[in-house]
């Protein structure tokens, strides 16, 4: 079976995703972490992820309402600007000593963020099988597994919206057409980051498309996704 | 003692005449939602407070047999100074492989044993195991996630914040002695909220513990620092903080069997009507709707 077969017949799930709060970092942005005005693919993809993922199985997001205006909290807060070093960690295994804490005061970094506020999307995205799946990994049994986990509200994690700390409601919708409509805003988001491509797991590469809210829907169907 | 269920929690506090969680871009003013007019305390600082009640009550060079028989450790890795100042060289227990730091191939160097320091870290550092960190161990930065995922308090109304100007009877220099004629006061403010009820949501992912070693020991102390954290984080900004309920909502796979925010929608502290500005915990009625709960989900009620 060829990946374009699969899309033809990929069957799409539609998640209604609501939440506090939301910070999708825009990657030129990241030390004062400033949000996209919306949930990227990428996001979105990992919100799915949450509920369930193998690797036979690739996300692929078709297209993104969004569901409540955009606004917008400004918050600072102190945060730690050191990591674990593994170098550290090593040597304190290998020796029997050493001092690895670390002390928030020396190492304190206060970044403020903008993030949304009151999100709300619908999310639309259906899985195709990778060609290495194997035999007894059939799309069937992937999408029951997550018709019944989605619906359930079943999930591996809690899904974010961008941030582990901004939790996401999340709700299967059987009928994609529900109510509430889509915000009646159009503007261009310009380039917005689509995913990252892992084919690289040393470094990942980003990939960027540009985005367009047409009516509040973003769709992701026909987009040209560059490096 | 590996979790196999999914939890997801409510937290309750409260502040009295305090400040709860200081906004640094607003002069340490108490943390609002300007829109809403509510009250906001960050994750980070429900997590810095959970870090000094487990560093504060685990001796920090406690070695502990957990269920498993695995050795586990409750030191604290993201200390504050103020707390815990003891930086003394401590002994660590090695797994005892120098033979990984040798050679001059660069790009194995320690390769094989990133996954192993990744465990060791784990294992030593109690907010490593529950938290998470990132950690630059092996292909861009490993990281660890953490099963507990913590979100932002609000508080279920409004809060007003007070202004209040206070002096102190002394000055810092000799310079401002000399310009104030001997008077020798200086003038400060302080800011405090009369009363706040605050809620958040927490999330414990079993699949998650498993790749920290997050076990049920580690649990059990999570729930105890939530209870009893503010009990022992007096100070002067922080007035009167203390938990007033703790609501743990545990499903009986690991999957989980209902959706977390229908769950946690059971939890509702609602002003009581004669109220008009809640000044006390008293003035909330607790509304816990216990009926009925979804198959294979049980309530604890850890506190309130």
């Amino acid at each position: 079976m060829n990946i374009n077969q699969g899309r033809k017949k990929m069957k799409i799930f539609c998640l209604e995703v609501i939440g506090d709060f939301a910070c999708f970092t825009r990657p030129e942005m990241k030390v004062e972490r400033v949000s996209y005005d919306v949930i990227t693919p990428s996001a979105a993809r990992a919100i799915y992820e949450a509920i369930l993922w193998k690797p036979a199985v690739r996300w692929q997001v078709m297209k993104i309402e969004v569901l409540k205006p955009i606004k917008w909290i400004t918050l600072r807060r102190n945060e730690v600007g050191a990591v674990v070093s593994s170098r550290n960690a090593q040597a304190a295994m290998n020796s029997g000593s050493g001092d690895l804490g670390l002390y928030i005061e020396d190492e304190r970094q206060q970044r403020a963020g903008l993030f949304l506020r009151d999100v709300a999307y619908r999310i639309h995205a259906g899985f195709e099988l990778l060609p290495n799946a194997g035999e007894n990994n059939t799309s069937g049994k992937f999408l029951d597994m997550f018709e019944r986990r989605a619906s359930k509200g079943q999930c591996v994690n809690q899904p974010y919206l961008g941030c582990r700390e901004f939790a996401a409601a999340f709700q299967l919708v059987d009928s994609p057409d529900a109510l509430p409509a889509p915000i009646g805003e159009s503007r261009d988001l310009g380039w917005m980051l689509y995913d990252m491509n892992y084919g690289n797991r040393a470094s990942p590469n980003p990939r960027f498309f540009r985005a367009e809210l047409k009516s509040g829907v973003l769709d992701l169907a026909k987009v040209e996704v560059r490096e | 003692m590996a979790l196999n269920n999914r939890y997801d929690f409510v937290l309750l506090f409260d502040v009295k005449d305090g400040n709860p969680n200081g906004d640094p871009d607003a002069g340490n003013l108490p943390r609002l939602d300007a829109e809403s007019g509510r009250g906001l305390v960050t994750d980070v600082s429900l997590k810095r407070k959970v870090r000094n009640f487990v560093g504060m009550t685990k001796d920090q060079t406690e070695i502990t047999e957990s269920l498993t028989g695995e050795k586990k450790r409750f030191e604290i890795y993201v200390k504050e100074k103020a707390v815990l100042n003891n930086q003394h060289k401590r002994a660590y227990v090695g797994i005892g492989k120098p033979e990984l730091l040798e050679g001059d191939d660069k790009k194995r160097k320690g390769g094989d044993a990133v996954d192993e320091a990744r465990r060791w870290m784990c294992r030593n550092f109690f907010d490593v195991r529950t938290f998470g960190a990132v950690m630059s161990l092996g292909v861009n930065c490993g990281q660890v996630r953490g099963p507990v995922q913590l979100t932002f308090a609000r508080s279920i109304d409004p809060i007003v914040t007070l202004e209040h100007s206070i002096t102190r009877m002394a000055v810092s220099t000799e310079a401002e002695a000399e310009k104030q004629g001997g008077d020798n006061r200086t003038m400060g403010r302080k800011f405090t909220v009369p009363y706040g009820l605050y809620m958040a949501h927490g999330f414990v992912s079993s699949f998650l513990a498993k790749q920290t070693g997050f076990g049920e020991d580690d649990l059990e102390l999570l729930w105890q620092a939530l209870e009893q954290m503010f009990e022992h984080d007096r100070s002067a900004a922080r007035g009167e903080m203390s938990t007033r309920g703790l609501y743990v909502f545990k499903h009986d796979s690991e999957l989980g069997n209902a959706r977390a925010h229908d769950l946690f929608a059971r939890i509702r502290p609602q002003l009581k009507e004669s109220v008009a500005a809640p000044r006390d915990f008293d003035d909330y009625g607790m509304h816990i709707n216990d009926a009925e709960l979804p198959a294979g989900v049980s309530l604890i009620r850890r506190a309130g």
